[in-house]
């Protein structure tokens, strides 16, 4: 247990995260309009969107699936009957004067997610409910001094809230919920958890207390868009509130946001007293009812889940922990990984597709599925490496040589000769022109200087352009200086 | 139950219209005329009844498939804007 | 040429088959008498212009032979249905200028089987009002308070203007929404028929919205066929509105003609209200015995919470409606009063945006549903209305169609209710229940008050019964002998 010191004593820190998940449809949850991210101000808004009036709302069947998957793969219940519920709040960007969302029958029930912390131990966290709802437009601040202005393109974006029940205990925690969750969203395809472009945000509600006392007064700090964002936020108004009540203050319950420029948080403006949200069943939707064999051949269609990659790479693959789970945890890494493995040695793919790939990914900014190298074609340069006919430098050199080019491989170590030199008489030939002209080396050796091997292994990787085969060459260098 | 005038200013902040001095204490009035009357559903036992909230019961609710059906309909969203400017609505400042 | 304006839609249909005129002469003379009646008030945008290409582009699809269920019919359309380019208010100052990029279901409907629209009618701003007293446009005259020398007769509401229009020869039958009686309350006070039919057969798309679960649109005509025949071409299944029905649609115009031998007409005794007119009630009994005469059994039938109706509809309607108002803020269209800031922009705009009975039931609607008050009001409203509901269902289990008055007093003076709400509220006493329960229902003029003025009768039939409900209407509407000619407005 983490605990934060204070003048009076220690504090634990409780907090429980609700987060917004954009889902992963082609369209709106109540509209056809594109969900495609980046488009010019109001392109992607129908009248539904606009709220236009006499405009009716009717619902996405995928995002109605990619819920119920997301539920299942979190061991939650389903609700068969589940109802869309208005909630009522003026704001430039909530075109229709509410927000279709579920209150109190929400898609989803209780379920669980494992997180893994570090020394190998792991915390439950229970999670109270998911249910859909519609985002807000977007309002920009900054564009004119007197005005904001408004576009509606996210506006009616499917939404699944993921609640969470107050289990978390650290900021370290929260990062933790955040990635596992996000790892399961992206296994499900029900998110992409881009949070730079607001597709996966938290809201975190943090309060402290004495270890082991009842909770404290809570406030939520809403919109955290980075998990380093998250730890800052959680970590600044836990100090704050410790604080606050150290100082003979109270807490008060409100909504704050986070100043990712300054690290801080700070009360909204908006009036909190106002917020009544008069939830009532929207009227234009009926409740949703499911069949349970429909919920039950979704269970059947769940992809394989982070956990169970995990138990297969390591019990399967031999992958050591913290390798299996580097792979695992971005579903994109494992997509990669994983036919390049296929058929061949998984430890040596592991480790040439994190330092190839993902390094060159990191570089250069892309995601994994951005770089320009398939697996397929990286396989083929994994089968050099296995067949002995580059050594793993060579290969790190062609593989960003494939990504420029566009070429094969073979190709590329064929054109430069890059094939490694293996063969024992060629190289044995090199090695008796090096001794024959190195006496003084020769002698230092005799005398002990077995470092004087390195420099041996030196001039005959400069005479054969790095192609040796360094194994092969020190073996033959041992046998014959010891003669 | 019967409202007073704070309710009411309370209510009409809520639902975002202003109502002047001048109005207010014929508005209390008008509202509690009202809600008396409808609390005479008081007297109906409604103890395990579902409440219907569709305008039809039973009705089974559609679901549509996941298709973008709308082109880019920028100009008739803004057409009866108040005010809007490169595309955008424009609307007073908001402070959050 | 005999005045064209007196037809049915029945009867212009066979003269424009037998050329016996054109559309565009028969939209013609609907123009002129729109424009000699305008002190009713009964329209609030002519479109004349147009009328005229519509009933040209008629003319000329019934030269090649293509010809819809209301080819070359002139109509009025109540302003609360979305018309493309052309403007739609609600009767709210806050729509004033509103011109919609698009076309209701509805009336797209209408004018693929060939209608031709005359302009938008009046009524109560957002429909909220029984008298259309409300509008922002003005009030409506009914045109049969020239009959009591009192040119301030209220013709019902909301759909006052359609009623009004409909009535007076303007346009041979018009659309209306009805609510908790929007309809059919108006036509009874107007003399013509007024039919909302099941929830969910009329499509809602672009219809602007008062109360989601109530909304209905119907037909407004003088005669049950023509009502008929509207209907036919209004309904059908509409994939953009979740509550639109996918029930087959039977022929509407089938049904009438036939008798009605053995059908059980249910007569509810708690409709018997404090208030009620005599001649109300003496004109029901009478309807109850025409239908015995023609051989229909009428049983009395026992709806005991229908006295709640009333209660539960100012509930759930006001709460749904300040929902569906909440978009009218002015930023995104619409009225717009700039105050110092957002907050009293909002403020500002809602305010003079807004008439007072709109006002009004904004706040209640939003008191009833705020934290604290959600279980005594808006949940308990909807427990009774599914109690009410029900009690319609095993009603049906023992006869197949239910008669009541359509209102409990004839067409009243402007402004005499205007300062008790409740009193004004009690006009949809005998339509709110059908509205809460979903079902189809229909009002038919069936004679006179001693002033002269026009009582109706309504029908209540099974969800999506329509086809008893026209066969039953039918033959009470031939039995009360009502004469389905225009009360033409003299006064000006
Ligand atoms: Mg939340
Ligand atoms: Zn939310």
């Amino acid at each position: 247990m983490s605990l934060i010191k204070g003048r009076t004593g220690d504090w634990e820190i409780v907090i429980g995260l609700e987060v917004h998940a954009q889902l992963s449809t082609a369209s709106k949850l109540f509209s056809g309009a594109s969900t495609e991210f980046g488009a010019e101000p109001n392109t992607q808004v129908t009248l539904v969107d606009a709220a236009l009036p006499g405009m009716l709302p009717v619902l996405n069947k995928e995002a109605v699936e990619q819920a119920v998957l997301t539920g299942l793969a979190i061991n939650a219940n389903i609700n068969e009957h589940s109802v869309f519920d208005r909630k009522n709040y003026f704001y430039p960007d909530l075109p229709q004067g509410y927000q279709i969302s579920q209150f109190s029958d929400p898609i989803v029930g209780s379920g669980e997610i494992e997180i893994e912390l570090d020394g190998g131990l792991t915390r439950t966290v229970r999670i109270t409910r998911i249910h859909l709802e519609q985002d807000a437009g977007k309002s920009l601040h900054d564009q004119a001094p007197n005005h904001t202005y408004v576009d509606l393109n996210r506006s009616g974006v499917p939404l699944m809230e993921i609640v969470s029940e107050p289990d978390i205990r650290s900021a370290a925690e929260a990062a933790a919920y955040v990635v596992k969750l996000r790892s399961i969203l992206q296994y499900v395809g029900s998110c992409d958890g881009n949070m730079e472009r607001g597709n996966l945000r938290c809201d975190a509600n943090v309060s402290v207390r004495r270890p082991g006392e009842e909770y404290g007064t809570r406030c939520e700090i809403k919109n955290l868009n980075s998990i380093r964002f998250l730890q800052q936020a959680i970590d600044y108004e836990a100090r704050r509130q410790v604080d606050l009540i150290e100082s003979g203050e109270k807490i008060v319950q409100e909504t704050r946001l986070f100043d990712s420029n300054k690290g801080v948080t700070r009360s909204m403006r908006s009036k909190e007293e106002a917020h009544d949200y008069r939830y009532f069943p929207d009227p234009d939707l009926m409740p949703l009812d499911l069949e349970s064999d429909y919920i039950e051949s979704l269970r059947l269609s769940l992809p394989e889940l982070p956990d169970q990659k995990l138990e297969r790479f390591i019990n399967d693959l031999k992958l050591p922990l913290d390798v299996a789970k580097e792979l695992v945890t971005e579903k994109e890494k494992a997509d990669y990984f994983e036919p390049v493995a296929l058929r061949r040695d998984a430890k040596l793919v592991s480790s040439m597709v994190r330092k190839d790939v993902f390094g060159y990914a990191n570089n250069h900014s892309l995601e994994i599925s951005e770089v320009p190298v398939l697996p397929d074609q990286y396989g083929e340069l994994v089968d050099l490496v296995s067949a002995g006919d580059v050594n793993a430098r060579t290969a790190s050199e062609v593989f960003v040589e494939m990504a420029e080019t566009g070429k094969s491989a073979k190709s590329i170590v064929e054109e430069r000769g890059l094939k490694q030199v293996s063969d024992s008489g060629e190289l044995e030939k090199i090695l008796d022109d090096i001794i024959a002209g190195s006496e003084e080396q020769v002698v230092q050796f005799k005398n002990g200087n077995e470092k004087i091997i390195g420099w041996f292994v030196g001039q005959v990787m400069q005479k054969t352009k790095g192609q040796a085969n360094p194994t092969v060459v020190n073996d033959l260098l041992k046998k014959k200086l010891d003669k | 139950m019967s409202v007073d005038k704070s309710t009411v200013m309370r209510i009409s902040q809520l639902a975002r219209i202003e109502v002047p001095e001048c109005d207010q204490d014929q508005l209390v009035d008008e509202l509690n005329n009202i809600l008396t009357w409808v609390e005479q559903l008081d007297e109906v036992d409604t103890e395990g009844v579902m409440p219907m909230s569709s305008g039809l019961p039973g009705a089974v609710l559609p679901q549509r498939d996941d298709l973008v059906s709308a082109e880019n309909r920028q100009p008739d969203i803004l057409r009866n804007a108040p005010v809007s400017r490169s595309g955008f609505f424009v609307v007073p400042k908001v402070i959050e | 040429m005999s005045d064209l304006t007196a037809l049915t839609i029945a009867e212009a249909l066979e003269g424009l088959k037998a050329r016996e005129y054109t559309a565009e002469e028969l939209t013609e003379e609907h123009i002129k008498s729109i424009e000699a009646s305008r002190a009713l008030n009964a329209f609030v945008l002519e479109t004349p212009d147009q009328a005229v290409d519509d009933a040209k582009a008629s003319d000329a699809r019934r030269a090649r032979g293509e010809v819809g269920a209301l080819e070359g019919i002139p109509l009025g359309v109540k302003d609360l249905f979305c018309t493309k380019d052309v403007r739609t208010t609600a009767c709210s100052h806050i729509l004033e200028n509103f011109v919609p990029p698009y076309e209701s279901f509805v009336t797209r409907k209408l004018r693929a089987a060939g209608a031709c629209f005359l302009g938008k009618t009046n009524l109560d701003e957002f429909a909220m009002g029984s008298s259309n007293e409300t509008s922002y446009f003005g009030p409506v005259r009914n045109p049969w308070g020239q009959v009591v020398d009192d040119a301030g007769l209220v013709p019902g509401g909301s759909s006052g203007g359609s009623a009004s229009a409909v009535a007076a020869g303007l346009c041979l039958g018009a659309i209306g929404t009805d609510t908790g009686g929007s309809i059919r309350q108006p036509a009874a006070f107007c003399g013509i028929v007024g039919m909302k039919p099941t929830y969910g057969r009329c499509s809602r798309w672009g219809i602007v919205a008062f109360a989601s679960s109530l909304d209905q649109a119907g037909p407004m005509t003088r005669t049950v066929k023509d009502a008929a025949i509207m209907l036919g071409a209004m309904v059908g299944f509409d994939e953009n509105d979740s509550t639109s029905a996918q029930n087959v649609v039977p022929d509407f115009q089938a049904c009438l003609g036939q008798d009605i031998k053995g059908l059980r007409i249910g007569i509810p005794k708690e409709y018997r209200v404090e208030g009620m007119d005599q001649e109300i009630e003496a004109l029901w009994t009478k309807g109850a015995g025409l239908l015995e005469e023609q051989g229909a059994e009428v049983i009395e039938i026992s709806l005991p919470k229908t006295k709640y109706a009333l209660p539960t509809y100012y509930i759930i309607a006001p709460a749904e409606a300040s929902s569906n108002l909440a978009r009218y803020d002015g930023m995104r269209f619409g009225l717009r009063v700039d105050g110092e800031n957002l907050e009293e922009t909002y403020m500002k705009t809602r305010a003079e945006g807004f008439g007072a009975e709109v006002r009004r039931r904004v706040l209640i609607g939003t008191y009833v549903l705020s934290a604290g008050y959600y279980d005594a009001y808006y949940l308990k409203a909807q427990k009774v209305r599914r109690i009410i509901s029900e009690e319609f269902a095993s009603a049906f289990d023992q006869v197949d169609a239910v008669l009541t008055p359509t209102a409990p007093t004839p067409a009243f003076s402007r402004g005499e209710r205007t300062d008790d709400l409740i009193s004004m509220y009690l006009n949809d006493v005998f339509t709110v229940p059908a509205s809460l329960a979903g079902l189809p229902a229909i009002s038919i003029p069936a004679g006179l008050s001693s002033h002269g003025l026009p009582l109706g009768l309504q029908l209540i039939t099974r969800a999506f019964d329509e086809s008893t409900l026209f066969r039953v209407a039918g033959a009470l509407e031939e039995a009360a002998g009502w004469s389905p000619h225009p009360l033409k407005y003299q006064g000006s």
